[in-house]
């Protein structure tokens, strides 16, 4: 897989990809022109990439998407209530700490987005080891309840996807 | 049926409308920092999402042609989101949140915005 020519084929993909989605339309010259981008770009940033993020299983990647988008839209209606219906009186706020099984900085990265972008949570810092993760919640009553959904609905199911 | 596509291009409208204006309502209402990043980062993601739907369905439906750049919007809005949240939450902990207010780690190293990496130090 790692050819000095084709460094990063995932790279390769995606900026062809993004390319072709930027120019919203599809023709030959475009995508030789995309082509060339997704091979000259990952040949010259090589050197950046000690380590390249092996994705062991990329239909799971898909279905941990779909579950974020679907829960990007759950918390979007529950912090919109929570900022409508509840008296700040009422909002009990709290930082709670999740260990991490999980090791490798892309995973990590992927998690601490996907928390923050899920219902009330808010990744703040992670431990100088790396290995928890501070986490704000706007309204919590159940901070080990919070914890045990974050490490088996997203960061068992990147376990799975990163190998 | 051009009603209806209408309708609910509107709809889509409506709805980014509505929660665009509960995110910026929330900057206005919570109390500090923290509890305000909570209502760009969530409210705002729908907010966005609801007018590119309109978009992608008025590109799709009146104009005939399929359009892209709305994925790539939602895209790089979803990359750089927890990021920016992520660097004002930081910036702020470092000023006025001290490290008797946040739980410990769990682990014999402090957070990473107070301590520095194991094996780094002097």
């Amino acid at each position: 897989m790692q050819s000095r020519l084709l460094p990063h084929p995932l790279l390769t993909l995606t900026l062809t990809l993004a390319w072709l989605l930027l120019i919203n339309k599809f023709t030959l010259g475009n995508l030789v022109l995309g082509l060339a981008i997704g091979f000259i770009v990952p040949v010259m940033t090589a050197n950046y990439w000690p380590d390249r993020p092996r994705l062991r299983n990329p239909l799971m990647a898909a279905e941990y998407a779909a579950i974020v988008l679907w829960d990007i839209v759950v918390a979007n209606i529950v912090v919109a209530a929570i900022i409508l219906f509840k008296r700040n009186a009422d909002i009990r706020s709290a930082w709670i700490c999740v260990p991490l099984d999980l090791t490798s900085p892309e995973a990590i990265t992927v998690l601490a987005g996907t928390i923050t972008m899920t219902p009330g949570t808010v990744s703040a810092m992670l431990a100088s080891d790396g290995r928890s993760i501070l986490v704000h919640c706007l309204h919590i009553d159940d901070p080990d309840g919070i914890r045990d959904q974050i490490k088996a609905r997203y960061e068992n199911r990147l376990k799975e996807i990163f190998a | 049926m051009a009603v209806f596509t209408e309708f609910l291009i509107a709809f889509a409208l409506i709805v980014g409308g509505i929660f665009g204006l509960v995110g910026s309502f929330g900057l206005v209402k919570l109390r500090n920092t923290m509890q305000r990043l909570h209502a760009p980062t969530k409210a705002t993601t729908l907010g966005v999402g609801g007018v590119l739907i309109a978009s992608m369905l008025y590109f799709f439906l009146i104009k005939g042609a399929l359009s892209f750049h709305e994925l790539m919007i939602t895209m790089f809005l979803f990359l750089t989101a927890p990021v920016s949240a992520n660097f004002i939450s930081k910036t702020y902990m470092l000023h006025s949140v001290g490290q008797d207010e946040i739980p410990s780690t769990g682990r014999d190293v402090g957070w990473a915005g107070y301590d520095d990496a194991p094996g780094k130090a002097e």
